[in-house]
């Protein structure tokens, strides 16, 4: 009994030496290039919707198929880790040659050196197909650390039966709500065991900061080189309409306030809440998990002075220690061209940043399931000033998502909210 | 009286595991509910456990899209090359941290247990470049290196307190009816360690089995990627995911813990020694 024992264990001892040798065998060995044969290059796409993921497939296989001297390997990341693994891959020297990521991240990468400028890289006729406001998104030190590709503007979804209940007509996609007939539409849809807005507040910053242009907002002033965080009536302003229609007019459900926009989805198609603002991929959730018969129905962005919105844009880079730069270029060029940039953001349900791509998109799907809300939407998309702030990310973890939080569970000010944001800005602007 | 407070109590003791199963095990009947239910299902405002129109499209996408049976095979290969290596490394250091005391040993001991306090971020990039220039970067043996050592020290402290539970009079016992050091280790230590083994081996396979940051980063290429490397990509931005592939994923990468647990409980009790000693 005990040799058959021993015996087992120096069986498993071979069999982990054996094992260990075989899985060394599992793998590259080695990142070396190679000298002949079709340059290679590696891109890490964060595409993850099931449609986006095989419009991404489907073209880097044309790719392939059209380019037998260029291959490429496409790489699958999710969003949750990528930055975590870029920063390894960049400082062990193993980056992907292209990488999918999104403009208020790619800044700090860029001014570390681990991407290239792509200004002399891409052609005119790529840089002319985006607005320069998309553009200066990308644009580093002079430097342009990605080609911008999807945009995601926040726009307002509504239950139709709702709206026609409440005798509310719907605006067309060039001419949406004010701010206060949004307010006053949503009050006129409250009625008990009904809300007429849910605000997804689990993660505030971004959105606030994003409407806040709505009012001109800008929150990061920079003079002579410094920059810091002010808060005037201008950033007050969303933050205030938002606390408001929550605890004074009570259009807003209190309880959405902890919630991810997918989280307000059983509610919405459940009748709890009659609107949502939310990003313009949410239709996507709406087409695939909207019960049948249900009706929605797309809005424009809300009004304030403008509508405008800051633009983060999802990007495309070359990593500055790519080999093939040149090459990786030209995959951009195909990968992103007007068909192709529709193909990627239909499979997104994102908004191209190309006018043509535009165009294509809005003639594919007739305007219909909110893409004519959606195409008109991207002119109003231009940089903000925290997306340009050292820091932003540190600000906005450390001071302004519990300061917006609090505010929103009306634990403190309007004025104690300005005070904190600001004294965060001091702590982590350089 | 007694009897009737007796049952009471036993009741009472039934209805607090009764209740602490439910606990353990609604989530994992959730995530068997969640992985049945179609998309408009899983955003209904009263969610039903038992979905009324169950289908198997989730494990189709999960199984068609990110090659999970791949990913599954890559994760058994490395968690059952990790546990097994990890036991082998950590059964002779064990015995000799136990019964050898020294100062030398005391130090070793203080050695292992302070280096669990390294963040693995601060060592990722070394390692990283290490493995890069041995040439086992993007490789399964790289990260079956990599969970050896990152289990060790917890294996090294675990597998030491069961030798330390070996009574060292039936090792004398043995010694003095003239079995050899080495006989002595064969026949009587390691049939006592079992439970320990078991134990050591399973964490370490589940620690493998479930790891994902090193696998994210080091292995490069897709299909040497591992489960919980291929689940991640079902989810998106904010917190967003795809519930139905993700839950059957989830529930598919789950199976082979419970299994191989189911599997080796039994060895996991430690009354083998009940009585062994007597005075």
């Amino acid at each position: 009994m005990l040799r058959t024992r021993f015996r087992r264990l120096a069986a498993a001892t071979a069999v982990a030496v054996v094992g260990l040798g075989a899985l060394a065998a599992c793998g590259d060995g080695g990142d070396d290039e190679a000298t002949s044969g079709p340059v290679k290059l590696r891109f890490l796409s964060l595409a993850w919707q099931k449609e986006s993921l095989q419009a991404n497939k489907d073209l880097v296989a044309k790719w392939n198929a059209e380019h037998p001297d260029i291959q490429v390997e496409y790489v699958q990341g999710d969003w949750n880790s990528i930055h975590d693994q870029l920063v390894t891959s960049f400082e062990g020297g193993d980056a992907p040659d292209i990488v999918h990521y999104e403009a208020s991240a790619i800044g700090e990468f860029s001014k570390q050196g681990y991407l290239a400028d792509l200004s002399d890289l891409i052609s005119d006729d790529l840089k002319g197909q985006i607005d320069q406001g998309v553009w200066d998104t990308v644009t580093f030190d002079d430097k342009v650390a990605g080609v911008p590709f999807l945009l995601e503007s926040q726009v307002v979804i509504a239950n139709k039966k709702l709206l026609d209940a409440a005798g509310i007509a719907v605006p067309p996609a060039d001419g949406g709500w004010t701010w206060d007939e949004f307010q006053a539409n949503a009050q006129k849809l409250t009625k008990p065991g009904q809300y007429g807005v849910a605000w997804a507040l689990k993660s505030p910053t971004n959105r606030v900061l994003n409407l806040a242009l709505n009012f001109d907002g800008k929150f990061f002033y920079t003079d002579g080189g410094r920059t810091e965080v002010r808060i005037g009536d201008a950033e007050k302003e969303v933050p205030k309409r938002i606390h408001d229609m929550i605890y004074t007019t009570k259009s807003a459900s209190p309880e959405a306030l902890g919630m991810s926009g997918a989280d307000t989805l059983p509610g919405f198609f459940g009748g709890k809440y009659a609107m949502l603002p939310g990003s313009v991929s949410l239709r996507q959730q709406m087409v695939e998990q909207a019960p049948e018969g249900f009706e929605w129905v797309t809005l424009p962005p809300v009004k304030g002075l403008s509508t405008k919105q800051a633009a983060n844009p999802q990007t495309l880079s070359i990593a500055e220690d790519s080999k093939h730069k040149k090459q990786a270029a030209e995959f951009l060029e195909y990968f992103l061209n007007p068909t192709n940039m529709a193909a990627l953001a239909k499979g997104d349900w994102l908004v191209p940043t190309g006018k043509q791509a535009n165009e294509e998109l809005v003639k594919l799907t007739g305007g219909k399931q909110g893409w004519d809300v959606a195409a008109d939407s991207a002119a109003d998309l231009t940089v903000a000033p925290f997306q340009m702030a050292d820091g932003y990310p540190e600000w906005k973890t450390k001071y302004a998502t519990p300061a917006l939080q609090q505010y929103f569970a009306n634990k403190i000010t309007l004025d104690q909210l300005a005070t904190q944001l600001v004294d965060g800005g001091k702590q982590v602007l350089r | 009286m007694f009897g009737k407070t007796s049952r009471v109590g036993r009741t009472l003791q039934y209805l607090a595991l009764a209740g602490y199963l439910i606990f353990l095990g609604f989530p994992l009947v959730w995530l068997l509910s969640t992985a049945f239910k179609p998309p408009r299902e899983l955003v209904q405002l009263h969610p039903s456990l038992i979905p009324t129109n169950p289908t198997t499209q989730n494990f189709v996408q999960a199984f068609t899209e990110q090659e999970l049976g791949r990913a599954a095979l890559n994760s058994l290969q490395v968690s059952l090359a990790s546990a097994v290596l990890t036991v082998l490394v950590a059964m002779p250091a064990s015995y000799a941290l136990a019964r050898f005391r020294s100062k030398l040993g005391t130090a070793a001991l203080g050695w292992v247990l302070l280096s669990q306090l390294f963040p693995f971020v601060l060592l990722i990039i070394p390692i990283f470049l290490i493995l890069r220039q041995v040439g086992l970067a993007n490789t399964h043996a790289g990260l079956v290196l990599i969970y050896v050592v990152w289990a060790l020290p917890f294996a090294l402290w675990m597998l030491q307190g069961f030798v330390r539970n070996i009574p060292r009079e039936l090792e004398e016992a043995a010694s003095v009816d003239g079995a050899t050091r080495l006989q002595v280790l064969r026949r009587v230590v390691f049939p006592l360690l079992a439970p320990g083994i078991v134990a050591t081996a399973l964490f370490s396979f589940i620690s493998a089995w479930n790891e994902f940051f090193f696998a994210l980063v080091l292995v490069k290429t897709p299909e040497l990627a591992t489960l919980p490397v291929a689940l991640a990509r079902f989810v998106g931005i904010e917190g967003t995911a795809r519930l139905g592939p993700l839950a059957a994923g989830s529930l598919l990468a789950t199976l082979p813990s419970l299994i191989f647990f189911a599997f080796m409980q039994r060895r996991l009790s430690s009354g083998s020694l009940a009585g062994a000693v007597k005075g």
